[in-house]
């Protein structure tokens, strides 16, 4: 009798040495995100209601305009859960995996603009179309075709845009014996960055100590190639990057940039840059409508009203992102009513109101209303018009599917080794064509 | 606990009441009288417990190392012989060994390769040499001896992400303290994050800071297994403190420096996330020249970045050669130094 008791207790250990191993391992496989999901889309929540989850990445706005919240009210059987990750470039690849196993994305899933080709070219059919959805013709045009697949579909609807103009430090401009004056100003740099070049080697003849006309050489170069027709792709099996007009114009302005000691020479998104912003270090950047609130943050109660934004050289777009639905998600039904709200014009002028996100539906424009707060520290400058002006007027780009390495390559590579490491310009895009070459793989 | 001892106990007991195989043969008309009993079911149970017992303890590490490591590995394996874009994962179209020669024939790669090495020598030497100065300090009799060491080991508690932080922010290149340090004693500021050196040794800073004092308390534990008349007779004979330190406690420290070394350098070769927070946005190129892009940076970069997961997987797979040949190399000098003992 002792025997078999002993060997039931083996056996009851043995199981449930069993049990913890799988449960070890099925703890691993539901890994959380940063955000801390429960596990993807949870079907029913508590008390029967649907959870609805939103994977997105950076800051989007929507939770800190409180829209989760109203939805929520307006829809009482739903929950609606954000997954944020911060970085965009943890974001997608991880999103991209999921998307091609088939489960483990959420209900909504973020695109951002630099993703969006991918997405679209290769992950056409995880997604459901939305164009059946909604009505097209809210969004502007090129930002409705970004997310249109080869076959009709549309997979990501529109959310936010990055229309440009120049933001500057009228205080630094007044001591350097610059016109400060908005109007007068995007007169002068009109048409041509290399002319708003022009206006910084002004400025740095009588440069107030310890500041720089520009935060870098890479954010004019991206500013300007936003707005060239051309960027790294002439179609989807073209790669023209060391031919393209755009890039050669813009390369040759951030040249101008970098080898002029006009730039601050501080890296985008780094503490330095942040720090830059705080202390005064530059007297200009260019400013797609999401770095008005970035502004705001970073240089503090101490920049209100020195900060003026004037239109930019010329009509460009830098960023902006998208919402699409994933076949994997089972709940698709709810989950396009929400981004289909969460795109809504009246939604978007929300977004804008509370942190400058610029809507993609021109409809939203009449409407749109800076916080008193931010007009006032950037000088009551009329923000909705400077950028809606651009908006109407930015030319339609089309993304290659590796714009975004290609890019990485050009500015923190190329442009980097030419501004801080003092190499000639031949040699920075001598470098970039090397990089850009083994990003593809050639 | 007690289980499994009154289990052996018994199990034994039966192995010698069974005369089953050889041992029953072997001891002949011993155990004639129980010879029915293998087939009793319950005996056959002890006999499978007592060989599967202890595979079946083992069995959960080798489960996880199956699921989480070898299937990846081989996996790995698979990819790197194809082309595989990471946002076409089904598509994967034969390479060969083409992702091995277009890694071998590129600057990148032998650039990564070089970084990695000399990053290595960079963090691991002084780490070592400052770890067992550390520890030879702490083996003498000290005030708080244990506040020392539990202050020594808080590095080491530290996450990546935050000390690189920290340290980004030392070495900032405006406003960073070891520039004004430097400014103070009438040093030009450095760029920490762009020069060719100094990104190195910025980033080896890191990495010796974390782990300085792990090594350091593993020397000591050794340090301190050492017989102390070993110290006394050398003091007899009339040695002094150092000269103690380089012919008592270094060779008495032999098997344990071999170890420490062996970590570090495996360390040293998967070194990722020190260079990669510290190059801040796009840090996984390493700086613009690829200064400080180390092997695990160059493969991130292929693979999250770039999407050539193909690539990526053979310069994980050539890691993992590397990483061998290392282990092989070691073996041959243990082997020396025991032969030369």
């Amino acid at each position: 009798m002792r025997t078999t008791a002993r060997t039931s207790r083996r056996a009851m250990t043995f199981a449930v040495v069993a049990t913890l191993a799988t449960g070890l391992l099925a703890g691993c496989a539901s890994d959380d995100d940063d955000g801390g999901s429960d596990g993807g889309s949870g079907g029913a929540g508590g008390n029967g209601k649907t959870t609805i989850t939103i994977g997105t990445f950076g800051t989007f706005g929507y939770k800190q305009a409180g829209l989760y919240d109203e939805y929520m009210k307006l829809h009482p059987d739903i929950n609606v859960k954000e997954n944020v990750t911060t970085r965009t470039d943890v974001y997608w690849p991880k999103t991209v995996t999921r998307l091609q196993a088939g489960s483990g994305t959420d209900d909504v899933q973020a695109i951002e603009i630099g993703n969006i080709t991918d997405a679209v070219q290769t992950q056409g059919s995880k997604f459901v179309d939305l164009g059946k959805e909604v009505d097209k013709s809210q969004w502007l045009d090129w930002k409705l075709k970004q997310a249109t697949t080869a076959d009709g579909k549309t997979i990501g609807l529109g959310t936010d845009i990055g229309p440009m103009a120049i933001c500057y430090r009228k205080d630094l401009f007044k001591k350097a014996g610059l016109e400060t004056d908005r109007t007068k100003l995007a007169e002068q740099w009109k048409g041509d960055w290399s002319k708003y070049v022009a206006v910084g080697k002004q400025y740095m003849k009588k440069a107030p100590s310890g500041t720089k006309f520009v935060d870098s050489a890479s954010s004019v170069y991206n500013a300007a190639l936003g707005g060239e027709a051309e960027r790294y792709y002439k179609d989807p099996e073209t790669v023209s990057w060391d031919k393209s007009e755009g890039v050669k114009k813009s390369w040759d302005v951030a040249m101008e940039v970098a080898t002029s000691n006009m730039s601050a020479k501080l890296k985008q998104f780094d503490k330095s840059w942040d720090q830059g912003y705080a202390n005064g270090t530059f007297a200009s950047v260019a400013c797609p409508a999401w770095m008005i609130g970035y502004i705001q943050e970073k240089s503090g109660t101490a920049g209100s009203g020195k900060w003026d934004v004037a239109a930019a050289p010329t009509a460009a777009n830098w960023g902006g992102s998208f919402l699409g639905v994933p076949t994997a998600s089972k709940h698709q039904k709810e989950a396009i009513a929400l981004a289909k709200w969460l795109t809504a014009p009246e939604q978007q002028a929300k977004v804008f109101a509370k942190q400058a996100s610029f809507p993609s539906t021109p409809s939203a424009y009449s409407t749109l209303k800076p916080k008193a707060e931010t007009s006032a520290y950037f000088s009551g400058a009329p923000l909705t018009q400077i950028f809606s002006d651009s908006a109407k007027t930015i030319p339609s780009q089309y993304f290659g599917i590796k714009d975004q390495p290609i890019n990485t390559a050009i500015t923190d590579v190329g442009i980097l080794q030419v501004e801080q490491k003092g190499k000639s310009p031949e040699q920075g895009w001598d470098a970039a064509s090397k990089e850009v070459k083994d990003v593809l793989g050639q | 606990m007690t289980v499994s001892k009154e289990a052996l106990a018994q199990s034994a007991s039966s192995a010698d009441a069974a005369p089953s195989d050889k041992e029953g043969a072997a001891r002949g008309t011993h155990g004639r009288g129980t010879a029915k009993a293998p087939d009793s079911w319950r005996s056959r149970l002890y006999r499978w417990d007592m060989k599967a017992s202890p595979y079946a303890f083992i069995s959960p590490f080798f489960i996880i190392f199956g699921a989480f490591s070898l299937v990846p590995l081989l996996y790995t394996a698979w990819y790197s012989l194809h082309h595989v874009q990471l946002s076409s994962l089904d598509t994967q179209t034969w390479a060969g060994l083409d992702n091995y020669t277009n890694l071998f024939s590129s600057d990148f790669f032998w650039n990564a390769l070089k970084n990695t090495f000399s990053i290595g020598v960079l963090s691991t030497v002084p780490q070592l040499a400052a770890a067992i100065w550390l520890a030879h300090m702490l083996n003498y009799r000290l005030r708080g001896s244990t506040v020392w060491r539990v202050v020594m080991l808080t590095p080491y508690a530290t996450s990546v992400a935050a000390a690189t932080l920290v340290f980004t922010l030392l070495f900032a290149p405006e406003n960073g303290m070891i520039n004004w340090l430097l400014d103070l004693i009438g040093i030009d500021p450095v760029n920490w994050r762009e020069s060719d050196w100094g990104s190195q040794f910025a980033v080896s800073s890191i990495v010796i800071w974390r782990w300085t004092g792990y090594n350091a308390l593993i020397y000591l534990a050794a340090m301190q297994a050492i017989p102390a008349d070993l110290y006394e007779s050398a003091a007899l004979d009339g040695a002094s403190r150092w000269q103690q330190f380089r012919h008592v406690t270094i060779p008495m420290l032999r098997p344990t420096i071999l170890f420490t070394v062996v970590v570090s350098t495996i360390g040293a070769t998967q070194l990722f996330g020190e260079p990669l927070l510290f190059g801040g946005v796009s840090g996984s190129k390493g700086g613009s020249e690829h200064q400080y892009q180390t092997l695990g940076l160059y493969m991130y970069d292929q693979g999250w970045m770039i999407g050539n997961l193909g690539k990526a997987s053979a310069i994980a797979w050539s890691m993992f050669l590397i990483l061998l040949i290392i282990a092989a190399v070691n073996l041959l000098i243990t082997r020396r130094l025991r032969k030369s003992q």
